[in-house]
């Protein structure tokens, strides 16, 4: 963290809040993410984990505050320059959101189709080699339904790596994967961070996952409406003081949420 | 206990000498037999006119939510009357399920639609209405973006989804619109023949088919089976993939929806149309043929009929409706999809809107252009 905090975030959420309608959902959130490191934001269902990344991605605009990627505030660029801002980071989502009407192959060659002019032949080669560096190579022509929960999600990466972006957010990393598959996921984040240097930001609330690929969580709660902890999850769990995210770390229920006769 | 292997429960009710009321139950309390007690008992408990009830529930053998119910049922009935209910001999087992199963009088559901005025209700119907309106018209302005962007820039369409969704949307649309359109001019020509009979003036129903397919039964078949086909697909399309998070992965790409997703089904559907206008118009007046053949007309004067009664301009008139019909189909279809809200019912409600709201703005359009081409003299 100490090495880090010199460094210029790349990523800077300042006195954010979210909101739909009347129902304020965050309020008040401000953290930096720094070059580099893996991001992840934690909480229980319905905390606004996922809110959170969809505003910082520029799907939603901020009832008030500012998210700033590479300084450039998301919601407040249009144009060429949000085109180029978009580019610079890549999205997996939950469900994979694989294109449906086309191959694994196409799906990666979308955004090189779109945002470059390179020839067939080197669009091909390079969504091949994302394919590889996420073990996906012999099932590029397959389409997306034909593929498995986890070889989706690892296409959507692939997918989300296809302009070499500087951060990569992911939703729900291992969400509904068994435990093998979803430590796979856990060691590709790893690799790709190490050999890559990309930035990562990841909504999770599985607990081996975070312990295993972060370097810093924030917590979110739903009752505070923003965030209750921050730091190295190791840490947190070890000594903080706020039993909630003790709660959390251990898996223990304590207070009002225990039921009552079930000893028995 | 004598009865465990009983499978049905049994009510009585006594007064007892304190002037309370006691509600025996025997046997099995489950969800299979309460429903037989329910009323009974609860009729009991509220005829008691605010006296002590006691429920004796030594003799039941069995008891399971349902059973549990009942009893929260009764005790909250008589909390209203401000009496007590005392439960005498349950199971410890079940007595357990029942401190489990809180004394809050459960919460009446807070249904939004109940409860409402007439008022009320008109008022948000015209909100949800006019904020339709409102998305409609921006939908038609992003549109119309797209498309000129797309007209300046043509190598920005995606002309190979184009062609694909151009098969399913005309190709693929031909047997059952050359079925609809055969039997429509098939039918009409039965239909005049009986009259036009009288006046001896068969030959004048090559007219009649001629003039009523190509002016607006051709282009309106087409229109509605396109909406009823390819307008339910595409919000199907759209709206699945809204689901799926597909769209916002594509506004994350910075691919935007509109260019990207609608503008090749406008152009495909829009490219379609009026061909299978065209094929319509054909099929229909074959059918018109087959029926004055039968009625001994040799086929070269029910061709020459047509061709005295119909101008080109009844036949550019029908392509330019069939023309709008296209834009206007597509268009609705999809931006039903795009405003999909979440889960998979939304997606149907999406398919729906999108082929009513087609059908209606069909009809409409269509009175609108019979008016222009009257006073056009089309």
């Amino acid at each position: 963290m100490s090495v880090e905090a010199k460094q210029e975030p790349i990523i800077q959420v300042e006195h954010f809040k979210a909101a739909y309608d009347d129902q304020v959902i965050l309020d008040q959130v401000n953290f930096e993410v720094y070059p580099g490191e893996v991001f992840a934001i934690l909480g229980g269902s319905g905390c606004g984990k996922s809110t959170l990344l969809k505003h910082m991605i520029g799907l939603y605009k901020p009832a008030a505050g500012r998210i700033l990627i590479n300084g450039q505030d998301i919601a407040g660029v249009s144009g060429d320059e949000r085109l180029k801002l978009l580019q610079k980071f890549g999205v997996m989502y939950q469900s994979g959101a694989l294109f449906g009407s086309m191959t694994l192959l196409e799906n990666i060659a979308l955004p090189l189709e779109e945002f470059t002019n390179l020839p067939p032949e080197a669009i091909r080669l390079i969504a091949g080699m994302k394919l590889e560096r996420v073990g996906l190579s012999g099932v590029a022509g397959r389409m997306p339904a034909e593929l498995s929960g986890g070889m989706q999600k690892r296409g959507a990466i692939a997918r989300a790596m296809a302009l070499d972006p500087r951060i990569l957010f992911l939703d729900e990393l291992s969400a509904g994967l068994d435990p093998v598959t979803s430590a796979e996921l856990d060691q590709l984040v790893l690799s790709l961070s190490k050999s890559l240097r990309i930035t990562f930001v990841i909504v999770t609330h599985e607990l081996p996952s975070i312990f295993t690929i972060a370097d810093r969580v924030i917590m979110l709660d739903k009752q505070e409406k923003g965030i209750i902890a921050m730091g190295d999850p190791h840490e947190l769990r070890d000594h903080s003081p706020d039993p909630r995210v003790k709660q959390f770390f251990t898996r223990q229920i304590v207070g009002n949420l225990a039921a009552p006769g079930t000893s028995g | 206990m004598a009865s465990t292997s009983q499978t049905s429960v049994d009510l009585r009710t006594e007064g007892s000498r304190d002037g309370s009321l006691r509600l025996i139950f025997t046997g099995q309390l489950d969800a299979a037999t309460t429903g037989t007690v329910w009323r009974r008992a609860a009729t009991a408990v509220t005829q008691a006119n605010a006296k002590d009830v006691v429920v004796d529930a030594s003799a039941i053998d069995y008891c399971d939510g349902a059973g549990i119910a009942l009893l929260v049922h009764l005790r909250n009935l008589q909390d209203k009357t401000g009496r007590r209910l005392q439960i005498d001999g349950l199971r410890p087992e079940f007595a357990s399920l029942l401190d489990d199963s809180v004394p809050e009088t459960p919460a009446e559901p807070t249904s939004k639609r109940s409860r409402r005025g007439l008022v009320e209700e008109i008022g948000e119907g015209v909100v949800e209405i006019w904020r339709d309106i409102q998305i409609l018209v921006s939908f038609v302005g992003e549109l119309s973006v797209a498309l000129v962007r797309a007209a300046i820039h043509p190598r920005s369409i995606r002309w190979r989804d184009a062609a694909a969704i151009a098969e399913v949307v005309g190709v693929n649309a031909l047997p059952i619109v050359a079925l609809i359109s055969f039997l429509m001019g098939l039918i009409m020509a039965f239909q005049a023949a009986v009259p036009l009979r009288q006046f001896g003036a068969e030959l004048f129903i090559a007219n009649l088919v001629g003039l009523s397919i190509l002016r607006e039964l051709g282009p309106l078949m087409t229109a509605i089976v396109l909406a009823g086909r390819s307008g339910s697909a595409f919000a199907a399309e759209l709206g699945t993939m809204k689901v799926r998070e597909e769209i916002d992965a594509l506004k994350t790409m910075g691919l935007d929806p509109v260019r990207f997703l609608i503008v090749p089904r406008i152009v495909a559907a829009v490219a379609m149309t009026p061909l299978l206008t065209v094929f319509a118009d054909f099929v229909g007046l074959l059918g018109g043929a087959v029926v004055m053949r039968s009625l001994g007309f040799p086929l070269i004067t029910y061709f020459h009929q047509v061709q005295y009664a119909v101008s080109y301009g009844s036949l550019i008139g029908g392509l330019v409706k069939a023309f709008v019909f296209g834009i206007l189909v597509a268009g609705i279809g999809c931006q039903r999809g795009l405003q999909t809200k979440t889960g998979a019912t939304a997606v149907g409600e999406s398919t729906t809107s999108a082929v009513v709201s087609g059908i209606i703005l069909i009809a409409i359009t269509d009175g609108i252009f019979s008016v222009i081409y009257y006073y056009l003299g089309v």
